[in-house]
């Protein structure tokens, strides 16, 4: 599904290398996590996928089904089946969250040579999928992400997620500011996407996101640099013992 | 005290092409804005309050050209319920137009009537202009006052329901059109105005409106979209107690627009809002000037303009309210922004305050900004293509303006106009 070799990426502005050699392969039906320090470089594979300006590829290369990522514009990237939960899921004033998401499935559907979606139709999955993340009514209708709070902004992440049906799924950060019940939502919501052609890839710190979305591969990322790759049970040994370790016997 | 010799001889030139109608009830009215202009003299380009808008086409003796611009969509406000009365390049249009008649309202046309000796409009005919001529000359109404040579005159006395609507073709290339309406909405009575059109090559508007007690004026423009037209409007509105005047104005196209509006606050807890939405690209430059006086107590002023600007278009913002002694509890809030789609445009903004009262809260804030980056990337990030959501983004910018439109239907209509605008660059 998503193939990541060697990817080098540097800041445009500046002289500062942030990505040194990713190599990452995650198969559809898979749940790959991704764990390590803060400022390890995370976000940025995460926006580099998403193609977000700013930054640049200096080697390497990324493909979606066998496709080059990042050759195409970012809107080519979502309708090709990418897409990104943000960590800090962005504000638009004056846009409603439904005219937004309409806007955004029916772009993809032309994008792909599909039919748009009926303003009927549209309604009547939102809806659906609306109530099972528990946003109401007046959330669909205020302005995208304004006057959210942390759990809301996070839970209007996975419906778009949701409503777009892409192949591959970058979760960043999803579990941060949310509580236990908005946390159990938002696992929910990702496990009822869980499906043989789609790839998911799970940005966090915390074992207690990977207790309810089960991964099926976890990595250590460090540097810029996947360090360590193990099963579920290495989520388990940073949730005791921190990364130290795992440092020190890679470095 | 007499002019500068230019601004004397302009002024002149100008006159010199004109011709005073004679007679009738705006006769004094008249000789006494041709007085005024003759004493201010019109507007050139060292005048401070055309620091940023070049006056010069707008004064020319002869009209600049503007080609007809052909139309291609439906006409505005075709699907809202209303009653129209048409002006062709400032001459009136009876078969185009609506008979009107309506419970509560009466509505005449100037020509029609300035013949004759008296008429409800006398008192208010060039009153409200020559009053806004302090402390600043706006010497293109005076001129407009003078020399007018048609508009509607519309006294309200209960609640109008359809909305009136004014609409303006342009339709000679070398059109040069002077209207003035007066408008007089007797206490508690209510109506809405709507207006549309490019108009002329070169328009000059007057609108005299008196909001009585408890009375409630909705006003909503939509000007023209030819390219080449210029226009210099001005609206006078006086507001007794508790009554209510909401203006909105868009503008798409028009090489040059300079609206100003003249609010009064005479009467204790009025409102009055004055907002406006434009779309330029390429040689255009569009002038909102507000003046907005507190004479009166617990009265609340907002003004709110957007623009949005492209391959060098300019916009211009000069805004002023002034509180006068005694204007206690003043709620005054002004906003101008632009949004700079390349670095071509230009936004000039003078926001200014002048309080005399103690307890009063006004604010002001004027900024100037290109789409923002983060908000289109998210966009994208959910396969919205970069133009569409480009638009999205620019039309939430507009938003604010927009909304200031009370009836929904009327804030549909100026939106899909708007979108309809940024599609078509969009190509
Ligand atoms: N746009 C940027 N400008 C400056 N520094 C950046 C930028 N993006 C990332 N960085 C730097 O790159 C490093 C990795 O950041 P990030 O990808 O956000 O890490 P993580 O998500 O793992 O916490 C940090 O040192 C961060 O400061
Ligand atoms: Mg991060």
């Amino acid at each position: 599904m998503l193939e990541i070799k060697n990817l080098h990426v540097k800041l445009e502005e500046e002289d500062k290398q942030i990505l040194n050699g990713v190599n990452l392969t995650v198969e559809a039906g898979k749940v790959h996590a991704i764990m390590g320090p803060n400022g390890s470089g995370k976000s940025t594979l995460s926006y580099v996928l998403s193609g977000r300006d700013g930054y640049e590829v200096t080697e390497g290369s990324a493909t979606l089904e066998g496709e080059d990522l990042l050759a195409m514009e970012v809107e080519e990237r979502a309708a090709a089946g990418m897409f990104l939960a943000f960590q800090y899921p962005v504000e638009i004033p004056g846009v409603g969250n439904m005219t937004f998401l309409r806007t955004a499935v029916n772009a993809q559907r032309k994008a792909r040579g599909q039919e748009e979606m009926s303003a009927t139709e549209f309604l009547k999955v939102v809806r659906e999928k609306a109530k099972t993340l528990k946003i109401d009514a007046d959330m669909l209708k205020r302005p995208v992400n304004v006057g959210f709070s942390g759990g809301e902004k996070k839970r209007n992440e996975i419906l778009q997620m949701a409503m777009l049906e892409p192949k591959m799924c970058i979760l960043d950060e999803t579990d941060s500011g949310l509580d236990v019940d908005a946390m159990k939502l938002v696992s929910d919501g990702v496990n009822a996407l869980r499906d043989e052609g789609r790839g998911f890839l799970v940005i966090t710190h915390y074992q207690r996101l990977l207790d309810h979305i089960k991964p099926d591969v976890v990595h250590i990322m460090a540097n810029g640099r996947i360090i360590k790759t193990g099963g579920p049970e290495l989520a388990l040994e940073v949730e005791h013992n921190g990364y130290a370790d795992i440092l020190a016997e890679t470095a | 005290m007499a002019l500068p010799k230019l601004k004397a001889d302009a002024t002149e030139a100008r006159l010199a092409t004109l011709e005073l109608p004679i007679g009738g009830w705006t006769d004094t009215a008249r000789r006494e804005a041709l007085a005024r202009v003759q004493a201010m003299g019109l507007p050139a380009r060292r005048d401070e309050y055309w620091k940023y808008t070049r006056p010069d086409t707008l004064v020319a003796p002869e009209t600049p050209e503007a080609q007809v611009y052909e139309m291609d969509e439906q006409l505005l406000f075709d699907e809202v319920d209303r009653l129209c009365l048409v002006f062709v390049d400032g001459v009136f249009d009876a078969e185009a137009s609506d008979e009107i008649a309506g419970e509560g309202l009466e509505i005449t046309r100037l020509a029609e009537v300035a013949g004759a000796d008296i008429h409800w409009a006398q008192g208010l005919y060039g009153t409200l202009e020559a009053a806004g001529q302090v402390p600043v000359p706006r010497t293109l109404a005076a001129l407009n006052t003078a020399f007018a040579t048609d508009g509607v005159l519309i006294r309200v006395t209960g609640k109008v329901e359809k909305p009136i609507l004014l609409r303006y073709f342009h339709r000679a290339t070398t059109s040069d059109a002077m209207l003035h309406h007066v408008i007089k909405l007797e206490p508690g009575a209510q109506m809405t105005l709507l207006e549309n059109g490019p108009a002329a090559a070169r328009f000059n508007k007057v609108m005299e409106v008196e909001v009585a007690n408890g009375a409630t004026f909705h006003h909503v423009r939509a000007q023209g979209r030819d390219h080449q037209r210029r226009a210099a409007t001005h609206i006078f509105a006086r507001l007794g107690a508790e009554s209510v005047f909401k203006s909105f104005t868009s503008t798409a196209n028009g090489v040059l627009t300079r609206n100003e509006v003249v609010v009064e606050f005479t009467g204790d807890d009025a409102v009055a809002h004055v907002a406006g939405a434009c779309v330029g690209d390429g040689d255009f430059l569009h002038d909102d000037t507000v003046f907005i006086t507190h004479d009166a107590v617990g009265c609340e002023s907002r003004q709110v303009f957007k623009k949005v600007l492209r391959n060098g278009a300019t916009g211009v913002f000069q805004g002023k309210i002034l509180v006068k002694a005694g204007a206690q509890k003043t709620d005054g809030y002004q906003l101008s922004q632009s949004l700079l789609l390349d670095d071509d445009s230009q936004f000039y903004a003078k926001p200014e305050l002048e309080i005399y009262a103690d307890d009063v809260a006004c604010s002001h804030g004027s900024t100037s900004g290109a789409i923002d980056e983060t908000g289109l990337f998210y966009l994208r990030s959910r396969g919205v293509p970069e133009g569409l959501a480009t638009d999205l983004l620019t039309l939430a910018f507009l938003a604010e303006a927009v909304q200031e439109i009370e009836d929904e239907r009327l804030q549909e209509c100026i939106n899909t106009r708007l979108s309809e605008w940024l599609e078509r660059r969009r190509g």
